[in-house]
């Protein structure tokens, strides 16, 4: 019955055809999708699997005693709890500012909207030495601040609050971009009705706003914490590299490597890959809720298509 | 180019299975496929286009069989529900797609003649440098149209071609397809949910339900001489009564209506609200006035039999019985069916 | 300014302006400020430098051949993650975030140790003679290592959403696969691939932990721009550390306003005329 009386059909995708769905779409030729899959996951396992296996297999070359000690070292210590204390002042506080961010652009229409979006994500575009050379010229002894507050004796660089500001101009964007898009497809009905029923301004946030964002708030916390405990680039110039004092963990890495103490700088690098790993889980985690899904364009301010300004 | 199904048989994990359809369309013919959403319509286009592959039987071109042939081979020209314009192209650019990327080598000034040809043809002359976004849904259609066209297509097929536009701009493209059908002569295939689009538009419509075909014919065989209850409520407005059967009768309380060949038992009487007379008195089926709508041009109204079923029919708009009133329906022009 | 009806702006707003203020603008201002402050002969002296020339040369260079390998490795990898089903393909979309999650400088001892002349992949590689760490290609991998999201994941939704109607509409004029890829699956991803490569140019332009490991950092060799910031910060000549500071702050300026200006113009058939 299927006889291939004229048919240019090849054999071969005749065979196929019968009880199999969809003609092939483009890209489905099984040569062509076993060639290019194998060039993907070559380049996955050297690109992204390898360095995450070595980083654990260099951690552990000497031993889990040695692993344990090299942890252990007071000056590890030291930068594990630097860190951990940066990302509890740092993130809460950017936390704060994207919502409030994120509520102004997208709850109202004000002159500027866009100029204030484009500042927002202006970090991104930054390379994080620019950033802490830029806070040394706020903070430092060269800076505008720098006489003041040497008269006044506050350290702000190459102390705690150096660190934390510097972390927060690499972060600025994180929670806001996360949060924008997704309150801006939501568009204002729900918190004018509870304005509208009588609520107030917080009570609205709190019982109308909040739940339908909260996911994609804790993806931008999680995404924010994961950068500010990794953050180098920035917090190298302005914390001073001062071993035991102002070393976060990834700075104590590289203190540990250039000693030629490979195998403590990958246990101390093998803590912030975990924490990678945890910040990967829960980002799949999240997005199963609906977070991060929402398409946003590349810049906020790029695209006035994807923000129209909304009619109320 | 004659186009014949010989028991195409497609299976979905879902619902929009194909069950051993055979059809034969006449070279030239314009030809709806008719039916609600999930019907399998669709997937019968689909399959004659090489977009989906039949899980049986056979799709023969002419006497060629075209079921193994690619769907780039085909030579069908599709134009799909939401048109599917390249929005990156101009209207002119996707019109000429078609030739450019064809085996056969086209100058570009053969391109270049061709394209302002169609646009003629679909009377859209000057919006060739436009881009899709820029024009109007009804404009989109006619480009849609002339892209497919453009390849010189064995069959035109068209999904819904008219499902996403306003009223009006239907009615008037709808004639139009039919002109523009009249002057290609070409052998034309579409799929449409509305019994009016089918019945204004085609030669022949092919009445489909749960992946089979319930009647086909002119629009003035299916209207006339529906085949069974789902047709009659398909085509149009329908009232429903439980009859029952008896010697060659179908009675509705003791009315009784001409049910020649069916078998005694239950049956169903099916008429249209046109078709139904108010009596104060005499013969008829007794009801009871719910409701009366008044319209431009008539009054609809509401009512229930003795039995308690409700029918619905239109009078003049000089109809005066009021909710509440008593009285007989006289039916015209009844169906009568076996039970359901 | 339309009356409001909802409230919060001022606390919002004023939350806003002062934290962008004070987090984002100030610091900027102020190395602005002081690189102006070097008047033009000495900014032009420092910036054009022959020693910052070279940095700017292989930092553009290798930056530019991280954004190549990207695009390729980068489309392939989102095409493959939504056309393709496969065992370990969510691990594999999740993985692709890898680089953003992993701190630069864990991802640059990492990549220095897999690479170096006796690394995992260093070793085969010196043995047919190609070098990796502390040459250009090293800064090559450690800047294709960080910015590989980029791309993908600017891609991957608009393939997903791409209606596959418009494939099937290429397939029924006659159209083969490589033409519907090249006619119209490629032109419509053009926007989000233009996206992601100037971000990822971006990132590695701007890039420091990854690269510094990695480098070996020899000055008119593989000396980044970033790191001779960094240096000449080291040796207080905070005079020469805002001038090139100020020359990358400045080239993010023009990528952004770039990067905008392209994706307006490859997205122009979606203006309403």
């Amino acid at each position: 019955m299927h006889g291939n009386i004229g048919t240019q059909a090849k054999a071969g995708e005749t065979g196929k055809a019968k009880g199999r769905g969809q003609p092939p779409r483009v890209g489905d030729d099984p040569l062509f999708r076993r060639i290019l899959l194998a060039f993907v996951l070559f380049f996955v396992a050297i690109v992204v699997v390898a360095p995450l296996v070595i980083i654990g297999f260099e951690a552990f070359s000497r031993g889990a005693g040695y692993f344990a000690r090299s942890i252990a070292e007071p000056d590890t210590r030291h930068a594990i709890f630097l860190t951990a204390m940066t990302a509890l002042i740092a993130v809460p506080v950017n936390t704060i500012f994207g919502v409030a961010a994120a509520w102004s652009i997208t709850k109202f229409d004000f002159r500027g909207k866009r100029l204030l979006t484009v500042l927002i994500e202006l970090p991104f575009s930054v390379s994080p030495i620019v950033a802490g050379v830029a806070y040394l010229f706020v903070y430092g002894l060269q800076g505008l601040f720098g006489p003041a507050l040497q008269s006044a004796e506050m350290k702000i660089l190459f102390a705690l609050p150096g660190i934390v500001l510097a972390s927060m101009f690499v972060t600025a964007p994180f929670v806001a971009r996360e949060l924008i898009p997704l309150m801006q497809a939501q568009g204002r009905d729900l918190e004018e009705a509870a304005t509208s029923l009588g609520a107030s301004g917080w009570r609205t946030f709190f019982s109308v706003t909040l739940p339908n964002i909260k996911w994609a708030l804790l993806y931008g916390v999680v995404l924010c914490n994961s950068r500010v405990m990794g953050e180098f680039g920035a917090v190298s110039v302005v914390s001073g590299n001062i071993r035991g004092q102002t070393n976060t963990l990834p700075l104590h890495i590289e203190l540990l490597y250039h000693d030629y103490n490979a195998v403590g700088a990958f246990a101390a690098a093998s803590i912030l890959a975990l924490l990678a790993i945890v910040t990967l889980v829960a980002k799949v985690v999240l997005e199963r809720q609906g977070a991060g899904r929402v398409r946003r364009p590349a810049t906020l301010a790029g695209n006035d298509a994807v923000y129209p300004e909304v009619k109320t | 180019m004659k186009i014949r199904l010989d028991t195409v048989v497609k299976t979905f994990e879902t619902f929009r299975a194909v069950h051993g359809v055979s059809l034969e369309i006449g070279s030239g013919e314009l030809v709806a496929l008719l039916g609600p959403s999930g019907s399998g319509k669709t997937t019968i286009l689909r399959m004659v286009a090489g977009l989906e592959y039949a899980d049986a039987g056979a799709i023969y071109f002419g006497e060629e069989n075209a079921t193994d042939i690619p769907v780039r081979e085909r030579g069908v020209g599709f134009v799909f529900q939401h048109y599917a314009l390249f929005p990156h192209m101009t209207v002119a650019e996707n019109i000429a797609f078609g030739m450019k990327v064809s085996r056969v080598k086209r100058s570009p000034q053969v391109i270049k003649a061709r394209v302002r040809e169609l646009l003629d043809l679909v009377q859209l002359g000057g919006l060739g440098e436009r881009f899709p976004g820029q024009i109007s849904g009804g404009q989109r259609q006619r480009v849609a149209l002339a892209r497919a066209l453009a390849v010189d297509p064995r069959v035109l097929l068209l999904d819904e071609p008219f499902g996403a536009l306003d009223a009006n701009v239907r009615r008037d493209l709808r004639r139009w397809l039919r002109k523009v059908h009249d002057e290609l002569g070409i052998t034309t295939i579409f799929v449409t949910h509305d019994q009016e689009e089918a019945l204004d538009l085609a030669d022949r419509v092919v009445i489909l339900d749960k992946g089979q075909i319930v009647q086909e014919g002119t629009p003035e065989e299916v209207c006339r001489n529906p085949a069974n209850a789902f047709v009659v409520n398909f085509l149009g407005d329908a009232n429903r009564l439980d009859a029952e059967i008896r010697d060659g009768k179908a009675f509705v309380q003791d009315v009784a209506f001409p049910a020649a060949g069916i078998a005694d038992g239950g049956g169903q009487i099916l008429f249209r609200p046109a078709d139904v007379s108010w009596r104060e008195d005499g013969q008829g089926i007794a009801a009871r006035i719910l409701r009366v709508i008044d319209r431009p041009d008539s009054r609809r109204v509401l009512a229930v039999t003795a039995a308690g079923q409700p029918v619905e029919f239109d009078t003049a708009p000089e109809f005066s019985h009021r909710k509440g009133e008593a009285g007989f329906l006289d039916i015209r022009r009844p169906r009568v069916y076996a039970a359901a | 300014m339309k009356r409001r009806v909802l409230p919060g702006l001022p606390l919002a707003l004023g939350v806003t302006l002062v934290y962008a203020g004070v987090i984002v603008v100030l610091p900027l201002a102020a190395l602005i400020f002081k690189a102006a402050s070097l008047g033009p002969e000495d900014y032009w002296r420092i910036v054009s430098s022959e020693r910052a020339f070279a940095s700017y040369r292989v930092t553009v260079l290798c930056a530019l051949a991280a954004t190549v390998f990207n695009l390729v490795f980068g489309l392939a990898l989102a095409w493959v993650l939504v056309r393709y089903r496969f065992p370990g393909r969510r691990l594999i979309d999740a993985l692709v975030d890898l680089p953003f999650a992993l701190p630069t400088a864990v991802a640059g001892i990492a990549l220095t140790t897999l690479f170096a002349t006796n690394g995992w992949f260093g070793a085969p590689l010196s043995a047919i003679g190609i070098k990796v760490a502390y040459t250009p290609l090293g800064i090559i991998v450690a800047m294709s290592f960080t910015s590989l999201p980029f791309i993908v994941r600017t891609v991957q939704p608009v393939l997903e959403e791409l209606d596959p109607a418009l494939e099937e509409a290429g397939q029924t004029l006659g159209a083969s696969d490589l033409s519907v890829f090249r006619r119209v699956i490629l032109p419509l991803l053009a926007p989000a691939l233009l996206a992601g490569i100037s971000l990822s140019f971006a990132r590695s332009l701007g890039e420091f932990g990854a690269v510094i490991f990695i480098a070996g950092n020899k000055p008119f060799e593989t000396e980044i721009t970033a790191l001779l910031t960094f240096i000449r910060l080291e040796e207080y000549d905070y005079p020469a550390s805002a001038a090139i500071a100020s020359v990358m702050l400045i080239t993010a300026f023009v990528m952004l306003a770039a990067t905008n200006l392209m994706q307006a113009r490859a997205l122009r058939y979606t203006a309403r005329g």
